[in-house]
């Protein structure tokens, strides 16, 4: 079972470092966005995930369910308003025309 | 293979890569730069809160995760629409 946890957590770790890159890295605020959303759901989700299978049937891991539910309905939404903020005050995109 | 090891290994790459997201913040052009590290600086504070509650064996993280969460939450609604309303269009 702790085979399991560890693979979760490098693939938590792996994503976050591919989205801190893509963020420091990218030429845009949009692909910038895209780079920080998707990637830094799929690592706390597997993070989240890794912490509820080695907590197993305990109070701690459905705490921990609670606040990945919460996370998976916000951090897309957040994301949103930030790309549509930086639409409306009429930023170009990158390499592109509007 | 021992658990705290694993769960010391992962907070402590978590937070090292937290700072590329903390230089964005402090260089980027635009205020949605900075709203996207900030957004990411919460995501990976929560993921750190969360590993430090199984390391540390005390179930009272996991509330202050959730309540800073809602906090980030609420905080990237309120720059966006500040941002937003100074350009004229809503």
């Amino acid at each position: 079972m702790i085979w399991v946890v560890a693979v979760f957590l490098l693939l938590g770790v792996f994503f976050g470092i591919t989205a801190n890159i893509g963020v420091l890295r990218f030429p845009d605020v949009f692909t910038r966005l895209h780079a920080a959303a998707k990637c830094s759901t799929t690592s706390v989700f597997s993070i989240l995930l890794a912490c509820m299978l080695l907590k197993g049937w305990d109070p701690m891991s459905w705490r921990i369910l609670v606040i990945a539910l919460f996370f998976l309905i916000t951090s897309p939404v957040s994301a949103h308003i930030i790309g549509r903020s930086a639409w409306m005050r009429g930023l170009m995109p990158w390499g592109g025309k509007r | 293979m021992d658990l705290a090891i694993l769960l010391d290994t992962a907070i402590y790459c978590l937070l090292g890569v937290t700072v590329l997201s903390l230089v964005r913040v402090v260089i980027g052009p635009e205020p949605e730069d900075r709203m996207i590290g900030l957004n990411l600086i919460a995501s990976q504070v929560l993921a750190i809160l969360v590993l430090a509650a199984l390391r540390l064996d005390q179930a009272i993280f996991l509330d202050v995760a959730l309540v800073y969460a809602i906090l980030g939450f609420i905080g990237i609604l309120a720059i966006a629409r500040s941002v937003g309303n100074r350009g004229g269009a809503a």
